[in-house]
C-alpha cells in the first residue's frame, strides 16, 4: 500500500490531468468555432459551399487521429518550419491542440447538423405562416429547437474529446496523462496494474459527470412533441 | 415528403430556406460560383504553398507509386492494420453480445456486474488501455506472436465491445414491446423470448451503427503506432524518416484510411436506407451510439419521419 501511495509524491498525477484538461478545453473552442462555420456551409443552400463542409467532414472523420497529430507535429512543424510560437513545449502543446480542434470540429459540424434536423418542417411552415421572416424565423424558432436537439451528441463529442486528448503523447505532449503514466509503469513493474486503475478511475471520475450532465440537460431542456 | 419537394435537397435545407424564387436563385447562383472559386482557391493556396517549400518534388512522391515500397512497408502495415482490426471487430462483437445481454438480465447481480464495466471501459481512452497492455501482457503473459498486435486488440475490445454492448442494450429496448409480449405469450421465458426473438431483430436494426462502429476501430487500430506496433502509421513513418518525405508519407496513409473507412461509411448508409424501407415504423435507430456518423442520419430520418 506503501508502495502504491509513493507514486503520489514521485509523480505528479493530478499535474498529468490538469494538461489533459487544458488540451481539451482550448481543443473544444476551436473545434466549436470551425464546427459550426462548417455546419453552417452545410446547412446553407449553396451547393459548393455545402460541397466544402461535405468534403471536410468526409475527409476529417475518416482519417485516424493519430495521423492528423501526426502530421501537425511532423509535416507542419518538422517538414514546413510552421509553429505556434512559445517555447518549445508549448508549440507541441498548441499543434496538439490544433489537431484535437481540426478533428473533432467535423464531429461538432454533424452534431449541431443533426440538432437542425430534429426540428420537423412543420415549425419551419408555422413560422412563416405567421409572417416571420428569415432570420426571426430562425432566431425565434428554429434555432433554439435545433440548439436542444444537438445537446446530446455535443455531449457526445465532449466526452471522446476529453478521451482523445491523451492522444497529444504523439504529438510529443509528455505531460499529459498517458504519457506519465506510460513511464510509471515502466518504471514500477511491481505496481502496472493499480498505476492503470488509478488513471482510468481519473477518467472515469472526469467523463461520467460530463455524460450525466448532457442526459440531465437535454431531459430538462427536451422540446415537447 | 420534403425530399421530393424541394428536387433532392438535404432535410436541413428546406427547414431553413423556402424554396427559392428567381431573384433568390440568381443570388445563389452567384454565391455558389464564389463558393467554387473559394474552393479551387484553397486547393490551390495548399499545392502552391506546399511547392513553394519544395513538398511537390517528383522524387518526395515517388516512392509511392513503386511497387517495392508498397510491397515491402505499405502492404505489410495494411495487412497488420486490418488484421488488427478484424480481431477487434470479431472481439467486439462477442464481447458485446455477451455484456449487452448481460445488462438486459433480470438478475440484479449480473445486471450491475455488465453495467459496471461497459461503463468503466467506455469512459477510459484507448489509448490509456493499450499501454498499459502492452506492458501488462509483455511482462505476465506469454502470448505466441507479437505482444504488441494483442495489446492493440485487446483495447480496441474492451472499448469497442462496450459500445456494442449499449448497441445492443438500446436496439433491444427500442423494438415494440409486443414482441415480448407475443413471445411471452405463446408460453417463452424471458430469456427465449430474448435469444429468439429480440436479439435477432436488435442486431439487424443495429448493423448499420455496428458498421459505423466498425470505422472507429479501423481508425483506432492506428494508436498502435504509439507502442511501435508494425500497423500501416508505424511503417510509413519508419519509411519516410530517413527519406524526408514524412509529410507526403502521413498523406498517402491518411487517403488509404480515408477510402477505407468512406466506403465502410456508405455501407452503413446503404444497409440503413434498405432497413428503414423494410421497417416502416422507424423504430430501428439505436438511441445514442457515440459520434458515428450513422447516428445522426438515423435521428434525423426518425425526426423526419415523425412529421410525416
Amino acid at each position: 500500500m506503501e508502495n502504491y501511495l509513493s507514486i503520489f509524491t514521485e509523480y505528479d498525477i493530478p499535474g498529468a490531468f490538469w494538461v489533459n484538461i487544458q488540451l481539451t478545453f482550448w481543443a473544444a473552442i476551436g473545434a466549436l468555432v470551425l464546427g459550426t462555420i462548417l455546419a453552417l456551409l452545410r446547412i446553407s443552400p449553396v451547393a459548393s459551399f455545402q460541397a466544402i463542409g461535405t468534403s471536410y467532414v468526409n475527409v476529417v472523420r475518416n482519417t485516424p487521429l493519430t495521423i492528423i497529430i501526426l502530421f501537425a507535429v511532423l509535416a507542419l512543424y518538422g517538414q514546413l518550419g510552421f509553429t505556434l510560437g512559445g517555447d518549445f513545449q508549448a508549440n507541441f502543446f498548441r499543434l496538439a491542440v490544433l489537431g484535437l480542434a481540426v478533428y473533432h470540429a467535423a464531429f461538432v459540424c454533424e452534431a449541431i447538423r443533426s440538432g437542425v434536423n430534429t426540428v420537423p418542417l412543420g415549425q419551419a411552415e408555422a413560422a412563416r405562416a405567421i409572417g416571420l421572416s428569415f432570420l426571426p424565423a430562425a432566431r425565434l424558432v428554429i434555432l433554439p429547437q435545433a440548439f436542444r436537439g444537438a445537446i446530446v451528441p455535443l455531449g457526445n463529442t465532449l466526452i471522446a474529446l476529453i478521451k482523445n486528448s491523451t492522444v497529444a503523447a504523439v504529438g510529443s505532449v509528455a505531460t499529459e496523462s498517458s504519457s506519465v503514466m506510460k513511464t510509471m509503469i515502466e518504471f514500477r513493474s511491481d505496481i502496472v496494474i493499480p498505476i492503470f486503475l488509478t488513471f482510468a478511475i481519473g477518467f472515469v471520475i472526469i467523463v461520467i459527470p460530463v455524460g450525466l450532465l448532457t442526459t440531465w440537460l437535454s431531459k430538462k431542456l427536451a422540446v415537447a412533441r | 415528403m420534403a425530399l421530393e419537394e424541394t428536387g433532392g435537397g438535404t432535410m436541413s435545407n428546406s427547414i431553413l430556406f423556402d424554396t427559392p424564387g428567381p431573384k433568390a436563385r440568381r443570388r445563389i447562383l452567384i454565391i455558389n460560383i464564389l463558393g467554387a472559386l473559394l474552393a479551387v482557391g484553397i486547393v490551390a493556396w495548399i499545392f502552391f504553398g506546399l511547392a513553394a517549400k519544395g513538398q511537390m518534388q517528383p522524387e518526395q512522391w515517388d516512392d509511392f507509386v513503386q511497387g517495392s515500397t508498397w510491397k515491402n512497408y505499405l502492404l505489410p502495415g495494411l495487412l497488420n492494420t486490418v488484421k488488427a482490426a478484424i480481431l477487434g471487430i470479431i472481439g467486439s462483437v462477442i464481447f458485446g453480445l455477451v455484456f449487452g445481454v448481460g445488462r438486459l438480465s433480470q438478475n440484479k447481480l449480473i445486471n450491475g456486474v455488465c453495467t459496471v464495466i461497459v461503463e468503466f471501459f467506455r469512459a477510459v481512452p484507448v489509448l490509456l488501455m493499450i499501454v498499459f497492455f502492452n506492458v501488462f501482457f509483455s511482462r505476465s503473459l506469454e502470448l505466441p506472436g507479437d505482444t504488441a498486435l494483442w495489446a492493440v486488440v485487446a483495447a480496441l475490445i474492451f472499448y469497442n465491445g462496450s459500445v456494442v454492448a449499449e448497441l445492443v442494450r438500446s436496439g433491444v429496448h427500442n423494438l415494440p414491446k409486443g414482441q415480448r409480449e407475443a413471445g411471452i405469450a405463446i408460453g417463452l421465458t424471458r430469456g427465449m423470448s430474448l435469444r429468439h426473438i429480440e436479439i435477432p431483430q436488435a442486431l439487424v436494426a443495429m448493423l448499420p451503427a455496428l458498421i459505423g462502429q466498425f470505422v472507429v476501430i479501423l481508425k483506432d487500430s492506428a494508436l498502435g503506432y504509439i507502442i511501435s506496433f508494425n500497423e500501416l502509421l508505424f511503417f510509413a513513418r519508419t519509411y519516410s524518416s530517413p527519406n524526408g518525405n514524412v509529410l507526403q508519407a502521413l498523406i498517402v496513409t491518411a487517403v488509404i484510411f480515408i477510402l477505407i473507412n468512406f466506403t465502410l461509411g456508405k455501407i452503413a448508409e446503404l444497409v440503413s436506407k434498405r432497413l428503414s424501407t423494410r421497417i416502416k415504423k422507424d423504430k430501428n435507430a439505436p438511441a445514442v451510439v457515440g459520434t458515428t456518423a450513422v447516428t445522426f442520419a438515423e435521428t434525423g430520418s426518425q425526426a423526419g419521419s415523425k412529421d410525416q
